[in-house]
């Protein structure tokens, strides 16, 4: 019979992934590309609003996207049709979010050496993109008006981690019982730091607004 | 959902201390998960039954899962309570100037190794 030896390891699960996201926070600082990790549910609007955003702009930022997806490349050759930017699909092979190690080899794939902005459109999911640090300098997240004002309260980490929200299609809210002030409430409850933006990428409202957060937080990096 | 994410990053480190270690197989595994993690034990259990045969070192290791409670401390009448149970809001006092102290990590504690 061999001897079993017990070893103590009391270290976290995420230990190693946070390790790494740190490391490529640092190495996307000393190359000045600044990376925001784009999270929400499937179908409130990410690839719309990320269109409407980056056409806003490109002329002031050499602008990548890297698209992640469980299997398919539809959202990466609908932003490259629409936008002309640099554009590639990441896929995950049926995780249901991305990790530092991916978004890494994502970087690899797209070259930042020509970017000063890249767009990391997470897969479509409220709970596992929120656990894993992607090594991003921003996270942000699209709650849309259809998915109810209850979000922050079912999925609250991801509120708490977000630097931005945005609640897209609000142009829909005279259709559903959205109740606005209870969705703010509930988000600063989470996350008093946060900044919330009313938008409705598909008729053009509060992209401007959206656009202008962006150039703010990557001047004030660009400062650090 | 992302219990199988989870499952990978574990596995990754068990391996690379059980080669540090210079250890021939890895035959138990002891996690503490936190009731408020996110984590559904039969999801995990099942996750790592399917990635563990694709390791080196822990083919035929064992998984045990210790569950902590979720607990909740209130500012401002400076009691605990039970998480899953009560939520953001103090039972006690009805503030919601609370944060969570245990229940949300999942920590790697041991494992057994010949």
């Amino acid at each position: 019979m061999e001897k079993i030896r017990t070893i103590t390891v009391n270290r976290s699960a995420y230990a190693d992934n946070d390790l790494e996201a740190n490391i490529l926070r640092e190495y996307l600082k000393d190359k000045g590309t600044f990376l925001v990790n784009l999270m929400s549910s499937p179908g409130a609007g990410k690839t719309t609003t990320l269109t409407k955003l980056i056409n806003l702009l490109k002329k002031d930022y050499r602008i990548g996207v890297m698209e992640a997806d469980i299997d398919s490349d539809v959202d990466a050759l609908s932003i490259a049709k629409n936008t002309g930017v640099k554009s590639i699909q990441i896929h995950t092979s049926g995780m249901c979010h991305l990790d530092a190690g991916m978004t890494k080899s994502g970087l690899e794939e797209i070259d930042i050496s020509d970017l000063d902005l890249i767009f990391l459109e997470n897969v479509g999911n409220l709970v596992c993109p929120a656990e894993f640090d992607t090594g991003a300098c921003l996270d942000v997240m699209i709650l849309s008006v259809p998915e109810g004002d209850d979000k922050p309260l079912k999925y609250p980490l991801i509120f708490e981690k977000c630097d931005l929200v945005i609640i897209n299609k609000i142009d829909a809210l005279p259709y559903f019982n959205f109740d606005m002030e209870r969705c703010y409430q509930d988000i600063y409850r989470r996350n008093k730091n946060a900044t919330i933006i009313q938008i409705s990428a598909k008729n053009n409202i509060g992209i401007n607004e959206v656009a202008d957060y962006f150039k703010n937080k990557i001047k004030n990096w660009k400062e650090k | 959902m992302h219990e199988l994410g989870i499952v990978v990053h574990v596995i990754k480190q068990i391996e690379d201390l059980a080669t540090k270690q210079n250890a021939k197989e890895v035959v138990e595994l002891t996690l503490e998960v936190g009731e408020v993690s996110g984590v559904v034990k039969e999801y995990f259990y099942d996750a790592f039954e399917w990635a563990k045969k694709r390791t080196e070192h822990m083919k035929n290791c064992k998984l045990n899962l210790i569950i902590i409670q979720g607990i909740t401390y209130c500012e401002n009448c400076e009691k605990t309570y039970s998480t899953t149970e009560y939520g953001k809001e103090c039972p006690y006092c009805h503030s919601d100037k609370t944060y969570l102290i245990t229940g949300k990590d999942v920590m790697i504690k041991n494992i057994k190794v010949i």
